[in-house]
């Protein structure tokens, strides 16, 4: 019998050397004579373990990791994959029964990692494709109406209800509608949209032609940020292929509804990660941000009526469609519904995706699930949500994972990524960094955030180099209430977060600093 | 006087007929839905601070001083991005408010330290007043930091760009600018162009002109709509700049081409120190071309002749002298000719350029004082098949539509026009509605900027050979007939049913299908399949068409082959349709309407008609001739023969814009007192022995009638350099030949025209006032004047369909002249030139050139640049080649702007059967290569140098 081995493709394990992994075990089976292949899967999203190569064994999947070319070799003379109980080194047993992912609720990410991303029918033979199915059966009007039963909100950091932004669509009679996907990832500490468009593309292409038959839009669009080649290529071969199997095109799975896909690649532009910016440059024009209203979902995408989502979003629709609305909304807290794939990374000793129900604590998520800091300091501040989240202190490490929880504690949930730091950093140097990313970011549309920002810095310079610190703190505190409340969107709006919270949470690094002075 | 101050309500009107009505900082209103909170609150009388927004662009929503707070409604919404809604509480005064404002403008002020302008603004600009009002009293950020201004001070050298003073009218100082796009946005929605963007991003962002070009290298065509958006003094008029802000403004109407832009001339002391376009103007609601907004420094240029000069001989110098001594020479010279030559040995011609009045008066001079009617105008070079063929059609010589119909148009022909060029504001109306989605089709042999520019595209271009209009109009017509689309309803109801039918049967002959019309026009026939199914079907459609149709020997058969193409589809009578001629001056419709023709009296009335010429009689105490005099090629012809010796021509060019100039210039030099009444010298004035200074528009009271039938008041800025405005000079030499008119003002003028003429009855200078502008009709049956004609019918009772019998004109290729050459305008020129070229606007255009496509460039061996000798069988130029591809190959153009190219010697003496408008557009040429100006080009500059000598003065440098 064919052994299968399986090492990722996903962007973050060839970082780590799984090419070379690859090819080293090629070599190995070629020399060895081995009866083996190779699959080259996506990621399970634990990290530290990467490159993590699985072995399918009669018992099940068997995993090792991190895995290097070096270690190939030894690997082989371990008996990879003949057996269960290895004396390997990097030898981990079954993947599932690591705590990490035995303690995740995959909905969206059930296939991450297990399944070869580009075979149609490894998706299907793992539940794909089932929502889809349904919903061709479905009025357009029900499918909207169970996608907002189900509660789920858009994971790209608004949490504004997916299913209300659809029958604003859905409503409209225009001509011709679109979806666009939003996969200009760029906040900091964030990697689950190309986590999925590399390890399961399947089923984004698949939340796409639901909402394309759930609104009556038949042409989406996928805007990837150039930094993701390897998910620009995984989504076009998939793309190529649901085309090919009937998927997508003028019948989807044979139905009357028309929904054909293509992908288009950013050009480096953080903003246009900002959902009216991104329709400007899919259009062709400068990536700057547009008023609302018109909303997008009336004026969208060549001025008609688009659902702009994220790449979470519409790929967590598919269950939705599949399971039914109630056994999505089941998990959760509050408003806050069904999964969220929360990514740690930054200072943190176990970074990686995290699936889970909304709920568990920033503490429980840091302390527990990320093991601390990878450094082995104490834990100072933790920022989530990317360059624009709130900077929490330890003391408000009981905030549970929930968008209003945060919102209460004058954070922000975003798009679930948290960065982790220990107490070496410097919070004044982490405010000023927040201004400059948003001074190098501004699309130079709006007055607060164009100027705003380089005044930030220089501000915040001033109060380093204890000048006037006092009333130059003052003058940053008006300063972000002007970017606040006058920002246009939510890059100058949000900046602020990162620069109050850390002057607010840890005061001491923005008062004088006697050694550092005397020092200098 | 004051400066007229316009209202800014910051973005568009609302079309919308839903009400809302909401309070803002404790007023009620009501407006319509759609509207932005800012418009609202401004119509109640609020006026909230902005600086990006403006209600010539849409809401953009990037200052951030507009912001407001709304009951029920979380945040600080931007008004002007924001609609109102039924019942909404608005405040925008409130604490929070205001110190997001402060926030704001102290963000701006920092970036703009207001002492380190190295060359200051106005100090009046919107910004300056906006930052007084919020009342900003400190810079906490210091000066220190980033900025744009020049290295040194603080700022990087990333962040500085140059002044830039390369457009001749204004300069773009980066320094200034807030980057609110408001310029890029006018650039784009008002003018079309896409010439400015924004570079960079973030605080790098900054406004530039093309690919990071000076404004004069780009794609700018110098509309002055970013001007005029600017909230900064970052563009800034240069003249504005140098001699200071206006102290008080006229509102009055541009003399340019026949759109007819309303503007206000701004003045400071006795000088006109900006033209800024006015809102209120119902042509261009606001918005200019580089010609009416900055080219009026001819009217101060030293050329201008303000003295009255004679003299006996044409090749004697001119010989100043006073008004009084000139006016009594020409009388005693007219009596003279007319007693010794006959009573028709005189004559006169109307001015396009001058006002309603002044044409009715040298008309009226000549029938009530020549006792002939030897009148003419230049609408006989240009668009009297406009009105001979509309005329016989619908029944009324002018336009059907006004230009905000353009507004509900779907689909658009524009055949043998280029608008961009000639027609500019108009353009960029059509433009916009283009790129709002409707359908265009070009009927022009050449590639014109209609066919493709930003965000523009023809659906279908129907590049014929110059002269098959006829052939190819009738080709639409056909397939409409023949494939059933026309509008059975609309002709049986408007039109004579048994005409259609036999006019039905005439084009859907073989000879006129496409098949057989496209191969001879070089048209692909199902272009024009595809045009004629679009016009027909595709919704509302609206013929938009100029020179290019009746400059031709079939001119006036084209004008009808529209009308029944209109007719045929029911594109008639509604807005979003019509059959409408681009006139290309300022008042040729009114020159025309005023009776400026040898067989018409006012209002179009024939001169054999007994009842009309009673009305003149007993008013003007004479017995009127009732036969048609000479047209202008009559005179001409008659001055060779001797039979015609004096001629009043006030304000035209007849040497440099008639057809066959050594014909024209026989036909002077033959005559014995030739009165030239202009602004300059002109071509004309070599064969004159008297010579009246004209005055220019901004030095008379009158109006100017447009391409829409719009009356508009002409007003007085200035008082005539030359003493007399034209009107006050005719009725001097009307006096002077025995006629007793006393006219104090033009208004007495213009009741005089009400009281004789139907169409005209409702017009006086007081409903101007009070109306602005009115469309004629204007009567009992049409007091506010009439937008659209024949709504409910032909004004002639039913539309007439008139078969269109294709003729090719004699003016064919061969073997010694086998291209075909025509010919046209360019945007920063006017007609021929005298004005414009008296401007800086000579630094777009300084020479005309011969396009020529590269096929037949390569054939003769010449590139780009070189000098080629241009031939046809009535004389030859000499002009320097541009290589393109606008043109087809056997087809050449060129512009006529320039006397030293003299593109009129190569045309022929070949002109419309019904008008005798010249065949302009069609003169069959070689082109060959030279080494420079041809012999009779030098003679002529030698002649024109003698003919300008000016006794006791040092010879005009020109």
């Amino acid at each position: 019998m064919t052994v299968t081995i399986y090492i990722p493709r996903d962007s973050g394990a060839l970082a780590l050397g799984a090419e070379k992994v690859a090819k080293a075990v090629e070599t190995e089976i070629s020399e060895r004579g081995l009866d083996a292949k190779i699959v080259r899967n996506g990621s399970r999203g634990l990290y530290w373990l990467e490159p993590m190569v699985e072995v399918e064994t009669p018992a099940g999947r068997v995993a090792y990791g991190p895995v290097k070319a070096k270690d190939v070799a030894s690997l082989f003379e371990a008996g990879l994959g003949l057996t269960t109980h290895s004396a390997h080194p990097l030898f981990l047993g079954d993947p599932e029964k690591i705590p990490f992912l035995a303690k995740q609720t995959r909905l969206t990410f059930a296939r991450c990692g297990i399944t070869d991303p580009l075979s149609l029918d490894d998706y299907r033979a793992h539940g794909g494709l089932k929502g889809l199915e349904n919903a061709v059966a479905m009025a357009p009007a029900d499918i909207v109406k169970q996608v907002t039963e189900s509660g789920l909100r858009g994971r790209g950091g608004a949490g504004f209800p997916t299913g209300i932004k659809w029958k604003t669509v859905l409503d409209q009679t225009d001509d011709r509608k679109y979806i666009v996907c939003n996969a200009d990832e760029g906040d900091s500490a964030t990697f689950a949209d190309r986590m999925i468009m590399e390890g399961d593309p399947f089923v984004l292409i698949e939340g796409m032609a639901i909402a394309g038959v759930a609104t009556g839009a038949t042409k989406g669009y996928i805007y990837i940020r150039l930094e993701y080649p390897h998910a620009v290529a995984t989504m076009n071969a998939a793309i190529g292929i649901a085309r090919q199997a009937g998927v997508l095109g003028v019948n989807v799975l044979g139905s009357p509804n028309a929904f054909d896909m293509e992908v288009r690649v950013g050009a480096g532009a953080y903003v246009c990660g900002e959902e009216t910016s991104l329709l400007n440059s899919l259009e062709g024009k400068r990536g700057v941000v547009r008023a609302k209203p018109p909303l997008p979902a009336i004026q969208g995408l060549f001025g008609k009526p688009t659902v702009i989502n994220n790449v979470i979003s519409l790929a967590s629709v598919p269950i939705i469609m599949d399971k039914g609305a109630e056994h999505y909304k089941d998990f959760g807290m509050g408003r806050s519904r069904g999964t969220i794939p929360i990514q740690i990374a930054g200072n943190v000793k176990h970074g990686g995706l995290f699936e889970a129900a909304f709920g568990l604590s920033l503490g429980e998520i840091i302390d527990d699930i990320g093991g601390g800091t990878a450094t082995g300091r104490p834990v100072k501040a933790a920022q989530v949500g990317g360059p624009l989240g709130a900077y929490f202190p330890r003391a408000l490490f009981d905030t549970p994972f929930d968008y209003e929880a945060f919102a209460a504690k004058d954070g922000l949930i975003g798009h679930a990524g948290i960065t982790v730091f220990d107490e070496s950093a410097d919070m004044l140097k982490q405010a000023r960094f927040a201004m400059e990313f948003c001074a190098v970011e501004s699309c130079g549309k709006c007055t607060p955030c164009r100027i705003g920002s380089v005044r930030g810095i220089e501000t915040l310079d001033k109060v380093a180099q204890g000048v006037e610190r006092d009333k130059n703190l003052a003058l940053v505190a008006d300063l972000c209430n002007t970017m606040k409340f006058g920002s246009l969107c939510a890059l100058g709006g949000f900046t602020p977060y990162p620069v109050m919270s850390a002057i607010n949470h840890f005061p001491e690094d923005f008062g004088p600093h006697p050694m550092k002075e005397a020092a200098e | 006087m004051d400066l007229v101050r316009e209202i800014d309500f910051g973005t568009p009107a609302s079309t919308s007929e839903k009400q809302v009505t909401l309070t803002v900082d404790g007023k009620t209103i009501t407006v319509p839905e759609g509207t932005s909170i800012m418009r609202a609150s401004m119509e109640a009388g609020v006026e909230i601070p902005k600086l990006c927004a403006t209600d010539m662009v849409d809401a953009f929503g990037s200052c951030r001083v507009c912001l407001v707070e709304i009951d029920g409604r979380g945040g600080t919404p931007a008004s002007c991005t924001t609609p109102v809604g039924e019942g909404m509480v608005v405040h925008t005064q409130t604490d929070r408010l205001n110190a997001i404002r402060r926030g704001v403008m102290e963000l701006y002020v920092s970036d703009h330290p207001s002492a380190w302008n190295e060359t200051p603004g106005t100090g009046a600009s919107e910004f300056d007043k906006v930052a007084a009002e919020i009342g900003l009293t400190e810079n906490r950020y210091g000066t220190e930091g980033r900025n744009h201004v020049a290295p040194g001070n603080g700022s990087l050298t990333i962040d500085y760009m140059v002044r830039d003073e390369s457009n001749p009218y204004f300069t773009y100082d980066p320094a200034q600018c807030i980057v609110c796009s408001r310029c890029v946005r006018a650039c784009e929605e008002v003018q079309g162009t896409f010439a400015l963007t924004i570079e960079g991003r973030g605080f790098e962002s900054r406004v530039s002109a093309g690919m990071h070009q000076s404004f004069l290298e780009s794609e700018c065509v110098s509309c002055g709509a970013c001007v005029q958006a600017c909230p900064t003094d970052a563009l800034r008029e240069k003249t504005v700049l140098e001699k200071g802000l206006p102290e008080r403004s006229v509102v009055t109407t541009c003399a340019y081409c026949g759109v007819g832009c309303s503007f206000k001339a701004e003045v400071k002391g006795d000088e006109v120190v900006r033209m800024m376009p006015y809102k209120g103007g119902k042509a261009n609601h606001g918005h200019s071309c580089v010609k009416g907004r900055f080219a009026y420094g001819y009217a101060t240029h030293e050329d201008r002749i303000l003295k009255p000069m004679l003299r006996e001989k044409i090749t004697d110098p001119w010989r100043e002298v006073s008004w009084e001594e000139a006016i009594a020479y020409t009388a005693s010279e007219f009596r003279r000719i007319q007693y010794q030559y006959g009573r028709g040995a005189v004559g006169g011609i109307t001015s396009s350029r001058c006002t309603n009045e002044e044409t009715y008066l040298v008309q009226k001079m000549v029938r009530q004082g020549f006792l002939n009617n030897n009148v003419d105008t230049c609408a006989r070079v240009c668009h009297s098949p406009t009105g001979y063929g509309l005329g016989q059609t619908f029944g009324t010589s002018a336009g059907t539509q006004d230009f905000d119909s353009v507004e509900h148009t779907d689909v658009v022909v524009v055949i043998g026009a280029n608008p961009v060029s000639a027609h500019p504001v108009f353009a960029s109306r059509l433009k916009k509605r283009l790129r709002q989605g409707a359908k265009l089709i070009v009927i022009d042999p050449r590639r014109t900027e209609m066919v493709r520019s930003p965000h523009i595209e023809a659906a279908h271009h129907l590049p014929l050979k110059p002269g098959t209009n006829v052939a190819m109009l009738t080709a639409l017509a056909h397939v409409i007939v023949t494939e059933g689309l026309f509008n059975e309803a609309f002709i049986r109801e408007r039109c004579d049913w048994a005409e259609f039918q036999d006019w039905a049967s005439f084009v859907a002959l073989p000879e006129n299908s496409p098949e057989t019309v496209g191969g001879y026009a070089g048209v692909n026939p199902e272009e024009i399949r595809g045009a004629a199914r679009l016009y027909a079907r595709g919704g509302n459609g609206a013929i938009y068409y100029g020179l290019g149709v009746t400059e031709h020997s079939q001119g006036s058969t084209a004008v009808i082959a529209i009308a029944n193409l209109a007719m045929a589809t029911g594109n008639i009578g509604r807005p979003g349709v019509g059959v409408n001629p681009l006139r290309g001056q300022n008042n040729v419709q009114g020159s025309c309407d005023m009776g400026s023709f040898p067989h018409e009296l006012p209002g179009y009335r024939h001169i054999s008609g007994d009842a009309v010429r009673d009305i003149y009689e007993s008013l003007w105490g004479v017995k009127l001739d009732n036969e048609p005099g000479l047209r202008i090629p009559n005179m001409l012809d008659a001055a060779v023969d001797g039979s015609f010796k004096g001629i009043y021509i006030q304000g035209e060019d007849i040497l440099q814009s008639d057809p066959d100039t050594k014909h024209v210039s026989a036909g002077l030099a033959a005559m014995e007192c030739v009165v030239v009444h202009d602004l300059f010298l002109n071509e004309t004035a070599r064969y004159a022995h008297v010579f009246l200074p004209g005055s220019t528009f901004l030095e008379k009271d009158g109006t100017f009638t447009n391409a829409e039938r719009r009356m508009n008041l002409v007003r007085k800025v200035l008082e005539p350099k030359a003493t007399y405005a034209d009107w006050e000079a005719t009725q001097l030499l009307a006096r002077a030949i025995g006629l007793d008119w006393n006219y104090t003002h033009p208004s007495e003028i213009l009741d005089e025209i009400a009281a004789t003429t139907p169409s005209f009855a409702g017009v006086s200078f007081a409903k101007l006032e009070e109306m602005g502008s009115v469309q004629w009709p204007c009567n009992e049956k049409a007091p506010a004047g009439t937008p659209i004609m024949h709504i409910d019918g032909f004004v002639r009772g039913k539309g007439k369909f008139i078969r269109t019998e294709y003729v090719a004109t004699d003016e064919k290729t061969g073997p010694r002249f086998p291209l075909l050459l025509t010919t046209g305008r360019i945007l920063s020129q006017y007609n021929v030139g005298a004005q414009t070229r008296r401007t800086h606007n000579v630094m777009w255009h300084d020479e005309d050139r011969l396009e020529i496509h590269p096929h037949d460039a390569e054939n003769r061996g010449l590139r780009d640049g070189d000098w080629v000798r241009l031939a046809s069988r009535a004389g030859e130029t000499t002009l320097r080649a541009l290589i393109t591809e606008r043109v087809a190959p056997g087809v050449v153009y060129t512009t006529f702007h320039h006397p030293d190219t003299q593109a009129n010697v190569i045309t022929t003496d070949f002109s419309d059967w019904a008008t005798n408008c010249p065949e302009y557009k069609v003169t069959a040429v070689q082109v060959s290569p030279s080494n420079g100006p041809s012999d009779w080009q030098e003679e002529y500059e030698e002649l024109s140098r003698k003919s300008r000598r000016i006794e006791g003065r040092l010879e005009a440098a020109e």
